[in-house]
């Protein structure tokens, strides 16, 4: 019998499993997962909403230093993309690290197509990694609202 | 009336002759006494310097007097008036008169016309001392300029043959020479030969002996000694006879070498060579030698001696400099090769790595597997061959690539927690067939104080036991063979430097395997550990092997900080092998690699326990608070080193410090916190969170006093370990 909340459940349990192979996200997010409970109920999202915030703030940096034309500050693209990594590993947003690993080496080289390029690659994993948690969180609240338990999701 | 004649006669009588003679005389004498005034007022006038000139006057006037006197007497040898009397009166008086005024004048006047005489005299023999004086400072002041040219020729190049050309071409045209020479010695030091010549092109080779007296004495004074003519040194034109020979003299030069430049006795030049120096002054010319001459000479040659050894020391100085060259490019293309050949040996064994054991394993997994089918007895034979030769060649590769690696440094134990005893069973269990077979009885004895789960690198710990039991086991053809492990106190054959900190939490095993074998000879024994050295004879040597054993086992028991080595009493007489190891004591009283889960697994031990984190991402402080208030522990959030150091109290347990960030400020914090919390007896414990855990990491973070290193992220199953370890052991360096 598949009443909505179940059907929520698969929805979610398989939203999340395809994340996870798509490479969206690795362990660490479970890790977070792990967090959550009753003392600190909205960790994940608030985590994860901090590190969206994070990422706006040092993308805007980055593309400021490297509008200088001709005059490009290379170690302060470097700091930020330093930082991003440190982010994005904490969370577990594992392509987001995965291209600031790159990014780290044009910077390191001074390589400015290069980072230009990774920059717009971060800029739209970030926002599509966004809009994928948003839309688990919203699944979230809808099996919430329809009654039913949150699945536990082992990948 | 009688005229009264007033007329005097004339005193004496009228000769006649007499009288004239008188009268001429008398006439002259007048002339005379005119005359001397007026010569006198002549050459006065005529001289600028007279000093005397009124005592001319006075005596003009006296022999003027004179005069008038003896020309008045003209008239008086005739008789004449009272008028002529009167006149030759008055005349005579004022004559008297003048002459005595005048004698009286020259008492004064002729000590000081002498005394002028004295005195002239005395400036004329100044004036030729003078004279002379000067004549020598100029002929000083010649030579001197001579010197300074000749000095400044010689010196101007520093090239030996140039030298000594241009001292004698110079010397040649200064004084005026006929012929110049120089004569050397000799490499042998016996013999003096003509080296260079001032008017012969071509000197011919031509040597005198250096111990003729002549050429001694030379050499026994400093100064130019005048030698004759027709000595050996001097004689170097064909003699024609009639010729004077002009005056020759000889002087020394002394040949100093760079070891007579010691600061010490630079006065005292002991071991001497000279070389003479021969100047000739032009035949039939007169000519005699001057001491000022002589002196020139004298400094040419010091100067000379000065020039040659400053070429000298140029051409030591260029050779040493060539060689070095020659040996920078030498050691440049054997450090070329030396790296190609490293090159190629590491590109070799990347190869041999993998392209050589796939097909090894291959060989070796299908002869077993062929070994379990149906085989006759020669088939099985041959595959058991087989299996035999591909194993050893397998372990063979092992060996090799191992100790590269092992030389390299880049093999890192593999530590993990395991059974000691059971270790031992097993080797003993893996070489009891041979042993048997070659009726070799092995015993075991462990120590009852021998801890049972130790942590080390298990597979190699094997490795090195079994090598040497094996070898034990090969090379013993009789006698028994025991095995004894115990627990030793780290003795000073052990290195005294530690990874981690010092717990108390590791012991030193050792372990001694005797055999009563074919011993060996105690001068071998430092050649065993050396790769590829066999000291078995060839009659012995049917076990085959590469000899690598050991040399790998010396290199994993260093690795484990240990010692190894072998000790026998000679061939025939057995021998024990002996190594310690460093292995750490574990408290699990289970099998090795299941972790503690404890029965609570969210507040164990952590409630309430305060926390200090220090990172400056904001997002990973979050998830690094997350996860410790998950475990129940109080957590305060710094974002900067200033924070954390004003933060930081004895409150805090723990602080963990995010050490990602480049630069080694970081570190400088767990200093300063070490410094502000010395007096305490809990000591906080700093744990750093960071990207990387290789070994300079961890090396670092201890030399700055930090307990643990944790690689970020962390999982939650991880910090509770991590917390628990800190806490219990005050410890914690993860291979993660």
């Amino acid at each position: 019998m598949d009443t909505l909340v179940a059907q929520l459940q698969r929805q979610f349990r398989d939203y999340t499993i395809s994340l996870y192979h798509q490479g969206f996200l690795d362990d660490q997010f479970t890790e977070l997962k792990k967090l959550q409970d009753e003392c600190s109920p909205d960790f994940v999202a608030e985590v994860v909403s901090l590190f969206f915030e994070d990422c706006e703030k040092l993308i805007g940096n980055m593309a400021r230093a490297l509008d200088q034309t001709g005059n490009v500050d290379f170690s302060l693209v470097g700091s930020s993309v330093h930082q991003l990594k440190g982010s994005s590993s904490s969370v577990g947003a594992k392509r987001v690290k995965g291209l600031c690993v790159t990014f780290k080496e044009c910077c390191d080289s001074q390589n400015f197509e290069g980072c230009v390029r990774c920059l717009q690659q971060v800029d739209i994993e970030y926002k599509s990694l966004k809009a994928k948690l948003q839309d688990l969180f919203n699944l979230e609240q809808q099996i919430v609202q329809a009654g039913g338990r949150i699945p536990q999701v082992d990948i | 009336m009688m005229e009264v004649c007033n007329c005097i006669e004339p005193q004496w009588p009228a000769d006649e002759l007499l009288m004239k003679y008188q009268y001429i005389s008398d006439f002259f004498i007048a002339v005379a006494y005119f005359s001397i005034p007026l010569e006198l007022i002549y050459f006065v006038k005529k001289s600028a310097v007279f000093p005397y000139r009124w005592v001319l006057v006075q005596f003009g006037a006296f022999i003027v007097l004179c005069g008038a006197t003896h020309l008045i007497n003209l008239w008086t040898f005739t008789t004449h008036s009272r008028t002529v009397a009167l006149v030759m009166t008055t005349a005579k008086v004022l004559t008297a008169v003048v002459s005595c005024a005048t004698a009286l004048m020259l008492v004064h006047i002729i000590p000081d016309l002498l005394s002028v005489k004295t005195r002239e005299l005395f400036l004329k023999n100044k004036a030729a001392e003078l004279d002379r004086e000067m004549g020598l400072i100029r002929t000083q002041e010649e030579t001197g300029r001579h010197v300074r040219m000749l000095t400044h020729e010689i010196r101007s190049t520093l090239d030996r043959h140039t030298i000594l050309k241009t001292t004698l071409v110079e010397l040649g045209r200064t004084l005026a020479l006929e012929e110049c020479a120089l004569w050397m010695p000799t490499r042998t030091g016996l013999e003096l030969q003509l080296s260079y010549t001032l008017r012969q092109q071509h000197p011919v080779e031509y040597t005198v002996p250096i111990q003729l007296p002549v050429i001694n004495q030379v050499f026994g004074t400093s100064r130019a000694v005048k030698i004759s003519p027709n000595s050996p040194v001097a004689r170097l034109r064909p003699v024609s006879g009639k010729y004077l020979l002009g005056e020759v003299v000889a002087v020394r030069v002394p040949l100093l070498h760079l070891s007579n430049f010691q600061i010490n006795d630079w006065p005292e030049l002991s071991t001497k060579r000279y070389a003479l120096m021969v100047l000739m002054l032009p035949s039939d010319s007169a000519r005699q030698w001057h001491v000022h001459e002589l002196e020139l000479v004298e400094v040419v040659a010091d100067q000379v001696a000065v020039a040659l050894s400053h070429a000298a020391i140029l051409e030591e100085s260029m050779r040493a400099r060539d060689l070095l060259m020659e040996q920078n490019v030498a050691l440049d293309i054997a450090r070329r090769e030396a790296e190609t050949a490293i090159r190629a040996r590491n590109d070799f064994l990347a190869v041999m790595n993998h392209e050589m054991r796939t097909p090894m394993h291959a060989i070796i997994a299908l002869s077993s597997l062929l070994q379990e089918t149906e085989l006759t007895p020669e088939q099985r034979l041959m595959v058991e061959t087989v299996l035999k030769s591909s194993s050893l060649l397998a372990t063979l590769m092992n060996d090799v690539l191992d100790l590269s690696r092992l030389e390299d440094g880049s093999l890192q134990l593999e530590l993990g927690t395991f059974n000691l005893h059971t270790l031992f069973r097993e080797v003993l269990n893996l070489i009891k067939p041979i042993a048997v077979i070659k009726k070799l009885p092995i015993t075991l004895n462990l120590a009852p104080d021998l801890p049972e789960f130790v942590v080390g690198d298990e597979k190699r710990l094997m490795q090195i036991i079994l090598n040497i039991v094996g070898n034990a086991v090969k090379f013993s053809k009789q006698g028994s063979i025991s095995v004894t492990a115990l627990v030793t106190k780290s003795d000073n054959r052990a290195p005294p430097d530690f990874f981690v900190v010092p717990t108390g939490s590791h012991f030193y095993l050792r372990v001694k395997v005797k055999d009563l074998g074919a011993g060996i000879n105690p001068q071998d024994i430092p050649k065993l550990f050396t790769k590829f050295a066999q000291t078995q004879s060839l009659a012995t040597r049917s076990s085959g092997g590469s000899g690598l054993g050991l040399a790998i086992s010396k290199r994993f028991v260093n690795l484990m900080e240990g010692n190894i080595w072998i000790e026998s009493e000679g061939v025939g007489k057995g021998c024990t092998a002996i190594f310690d190891v460093k292995l750490g004591i574990s408290n699990e009283s289970k099998q090795s690699g299941i972790p503690k889960v404890p029965a609570n697994p969210q507040h164990v031990n952590f409630a309430g326990l305060k926390v200090l984190v220090m990172d400056e991402n904001g997002v990973s402080r979050m998830v690094t608070k997350g996860l410790l208030v998950h475990l129940g522990c109080e957590v305060t959030t710094v974002s900067s080193n200033e924070e954390c150091l004003r933060v930081v109290s004895h409150e805090h347990r723990v602080v963990f410090m995010d050490v990602c960030t480049p630069g080694a400020e970081n570190y400088q914090i767990a200093l300063r916190i070490h410094e502000k919390f010395t007096k305490r007896h809990q000591m906080t414990l700093l744990a750093a969170l960071t990207g990387n855990t290789d070994k300079p990491t961890k090396e670092k973070c201890m030399s700055f006093g930090l307990d643990g290193v944790l690689l970020k992220p962390v999982s939650l199953d991880n910090m509770r370990n991590v917390l628990s370890d800190l806490l219990e052991h005050r410890v914690l360096y993860e291979a993660m």
